[in-house]
């Protein structure tokens, strides 16, 4: 009974937790579960969620990507900029390509030439950071038509009734799990996670999957600046700063192991969504804003704790 | 006859879905080598971490010097003098023989920092104990695997103990590292330490051993005293039935030749190797371990690059391919290390299985799913894996059931050539036999086959032609009459009889 019980709190703690938080937070405020702030929180996930799935991916190769929210910055910052100067389309255009780019470098130096990918993704957040205000000269931009032009459709609209920034976390998932779980290459993020020599006797080109997981990233982060720059119609030199860390802790919270080889898009997307709704949960109690960063603080360590806990019992099985 | 110094009795030990250990009772008497011996999976390791503390039993007594003890940890265990030399050791290749012998107990005064100086001097009376031949100050990592065993010895006497528990201590050695340790283990058994020792060799059971226990399934099957038994009746106990031949030579007739390599090398590994494979063929590569045989397989596969040589692939000259382009000229290499170079160990069975052959596995590259089904049920079947399912990751098989997977995922692809790498290595003797079987059952369906193994009966039973290999060049070629153990040793001990370059 005793190790039933334990069983069940390694396997689903995180989730019975945060079920009795939404509770709790239900029955002290009366505006949390209703679809408005549902909807709210949504749209507030959605672009750490985009940005986390295409981190996933990284991850489940053994590795990190802590350049994500440097480059969320950089990126917000060129796609409002082009807006104004080359048009929405060839502005998005645009963005995507600078953040494959990106991710291919950073590709590059961790998968092709093998350095640390700690140390080359945070350089890389540091770099970015330089960019954003050589790029633009140390002053915010600003979406000069606003009010009438389309880009406003990717941050700011609903599609029958949900907003379309969740839509797009949405679709983003999906494909992404498929890509994950489907086909080759998602095999091969997994089978390069789970014991990179093995793979590489098996004839998998390890190094060139680390390279697309970059690439990857790079991505969904520039999907994320697309919701960003729509949403708020401009960007400021320091819009992404610390997003690099709530991404990860979405990606752990869901149960994707740091040592690589396991994990899943649904488990980041779950653990994105249930950091979006503690945060928004300790706001409606009443909680000043920094208190969200301490709470966020100690789920990571209980979720990483949970996770070894679990590794644990599984080598002691 | 001594009481028993350490007493298990009925000890259970369940994980979800197994009984690893099934009411196991088991003891060991002062001065007395007592083998454990069964198949992998019959619950030797188990038992042993029972002992060593890194397990509980659910049920059952552990006895200690008379008195009813509870082993917590360990560290516990090693302070109460039960010492377990592990198979892969568990040494810090970093730091010196003394810190390494006092890992976990360094001597410190009173403000906790290390006392140096009574560190230097324990390890250096522990090692001359042992007649070591290196100091307490020589970094563990620049010995060889046989000294470095040494080192995890001399804690049995730098902590007093009275059981050391060896687990297959030969795997790595070599026949004169061997015979040391035989006389380490009987210098132990002089001082009254009891001790337990693991293995699957037969010959070193009845060489060394006093009494042994069988384990099957998780149970004792029996323990009898070795002067009144034989290898045959052992092994009957294990597997439950008897091993008629045990090799079985393929009876092929050879075809064309498949692969030819001319003075391939690779600087400070290998230099200057020919040879060729036929068809049918089982070509033997013998010699110690670092003689370079694993070097040379993983070059002609592409894991490392050559300096120089060239490759002809039935009868084409061909470049040195990278892994892929060799598995996609037709080549299977099952490597030495199963758990780091075979398997993804977290992936299922079916996963690994097809890992190789991904893009034949999938359309328009999604993953045909059923189609890999259909192979994994195939070779489940074909090799009978015991494993309760396509996800079941592989880490949680036994040692001969992951084997099998990492044969099933060269063989799937139909290789026109097969590497084994010490294919029977840590393995039980049911299974060896099966792989046996099966190398000549490949040559004999016409592959082309390379058996490399440091196992002088296995490389002559299997082979019908056998490369000596030592110090990374080719010492000898032996065929028919003069595939003899001698002839082989011979060759390999005439170039080691030079002094050893560095």
């Amino acid at each position: 009974m005793q190790t039933e019980v334990k069983a069940f709190l390694r396997r689903h703690g995180l989730l019975a937790g945060f079920g009795l938080f939404l509770i709790s937070v239900a029955l002290s405020a009366d505006a949390f579960l209703t679809p408005g702030n549902i909807f709210d929180v949504l749209r507030q996930v959605s672009i750490t969620g985009v940005m986390a799935v295409g981190v996933t991916f990284v991850v489940i190769t053994g590795r990190l990507d802590l350049s994500v929210g440097s480059l969320l910055t950089l990126l917000t910052v060129i796609v409002v900029d082009q807006h104004n100067t080359s048009g929405p389309a060839m502005a998005i255009l645009i963005t995507l390509a600078a953040g494959i780019g990106v991710g291919m470098f950073n590709g590059v130096l961790v998968g092709l030439v093998g350095l640390n990918a700690l140390i080359v993704t945070l350089a890389m957040l540091s770099f970015l950071q330089g960019l954003v205000l050589f790029y633009s000269g140390g002053s915010n931009v600003n979406v000069q038509n606003a009010q009438t032009t389309w880009f406003a459709v990717f941050g700011r609209h609903d599609l029958l009734g949900v907003p379309v920034p969740a839509l797009i976390f949405l679709v983003t998932a999906v494909i992404a799990a498929f890509v994950l779980n489907r086909t080759v290459f998602g095999r091969q993020v997994f089978a390069v996670g789970g014991n990179e020599t093995a793979s590489r006797f098996s004839g998998i080109a390890s190094r060139w999957t680390v390279f697309w997981a970059y690439a990857l990233s790079g991505l969904t982060t520039a999907i994320a600046a697309v919701i960003m720059g729509s949403r708020v119609m401009g960007a400021q030199n320091t819009i992404g700063q610390g997003y690099e860390l709530t991404v990860l802790a979405g990606v752990i919270l869901g149960g994707t192991s740091l040592l690589g080889g396991s994990g899943s898009i649904w488990r980041t997307v779950l653990g994105i969504t249930m950091l979006g709704f503690i945060q928004n949960g300790l706001l409606l109690l009443g909680f000043p804003y920094y208190i969200q960063w301490l709470v966020t603080w100690a789920v990571i360590i209980l979720a990483v704790w949970i996770d070894l806990g679990a590794k644990r019992g599984r080598i002691l099985a | 006859m001594a009481n028993p110094i350490l007493t298990l009795s009925g000890i259970t030990k369940t994980f979800p879905g197994v009984v690893a250990l099934d009411k196991v009772s088991f003891d060991v008497r002062p001065g007395e080598v007592h083998a454990l011996v069964g198949e992998n999976g019959a619950g030797k390791s188990t038992l042993m971490k029972v002992l060593a503390g890194l397990y509980h039993p659910d049920a059952g007594e552990i006895i200690y010097q008379g008195q009813p003890v509870q082993i917590d940890n360990p560290l516990a265990a090693r302070e109460k003098g039960i010492l377990l030399i592990h198979q892969e050791l568990s040494l810090s290749p970093e730091l010196s023989v003394a810190e390494n012998i006092y890992l976990g107990a360094w001597p410190t005064n009173a403000l906790g920092v290390l006392n140096k100086r009574k560190l230097r001097r324990d390890a250096q009376a522990a090692l001359d104990a042992m007649g070591c031949s290196f100091g307490p100050d020589d970094r563990v990592g620049t010995l060889s695997v046989a000294m470095q065993q040494m080192v995890e010895i001399a804690r049995s006497q730098a902590f007093s103990a009275n059981v050391v528990i060896f687990d297959e201590p030969t795997a790595s050695l070599t026949d004169t590292e061997k015979d040391q340790l035989f006389t380490t283990i009987r210098g132990l058994q002089a001082q009254g330490v009891g001790i337990v020792y693991i293995s699957h060799k037969m010959d070193e059971i009845f060489e060394l051993t006093d009494r042994i226990t069988v384990l099957r399934d998780g149970q004792v099957q029996g323990t009898v005293t070795t002067r009144e038994t034989d290898a045959t009746a052992v092994t009957r106990m294990m597997i439950g039935r008897t091993l008629e031949a045990y090799f079985h030579k393929a009876d092929s007739s050879f075809g064309d030749e498949v692969l030819r390599v001319d003075g391939l090398s690779l600087k400070g590994q290998f230099e200057d190797v020919s040879f060729s494979v036929r068809q049918g063929e089982v070509l033997g590569f013998y010699g110690l371990v670092g003689a370079g045989r694993s070097e040379v397989v993983e070059t002609l596969f592409g894991i490392r690059k050559a300096d120089r040589g060239t490759l002809q692939w039935h009868g084409e000259e061909i470049p040195l391919p990278s892994p892929r382009q060799a598995i996609d000229l037709g080549m299977a290499l099952v490597p030495e290390s199963r758990k780091e170079q075979g398997l993804v160990l977290m992936m299922g069975g079916m996963e690994n299985t097809t890992l190789p052959h991904l893009a034949s596995y999938a359309r328009n590259t999604v993953m045909d799913r059923g189609k890999e089904r259909a192979t994994f049920d195939e070779y489940k079947d074909a090799l009978s894996i015991k494993t309760t399912g396509p996800e079941q990751a592989v880490a949680t098989l036994s040692g001969g059931n992951q084997q099998k997977f990492v044969l099933a995922k060269w063989l799937c692809a139909g290789p026109k050539l097969i590497i084994l790498d010490e294919p029977t290595r840590g393995i039980d003797v049911g299974s060896k036999s099966a792989i046996h079987t099966l190398i000549a059952n490949l040559a004999e369906r016409g592959l082309a086959v390379i058996v490399i193994s440091s196992e002088m009966p296995e490389v002559l039973g299997v082979s019908h032609r056998v490369l000596a290999m030592a110090e990374g060049r080719l010492v000898g070629e032996f065929e028919g009459e003069a595939m003899t153990e001698e002839n082989l040793i011979d060759a390999v001990s005439h170039h080691l009889a030079r002094p050893a370059a560095e």
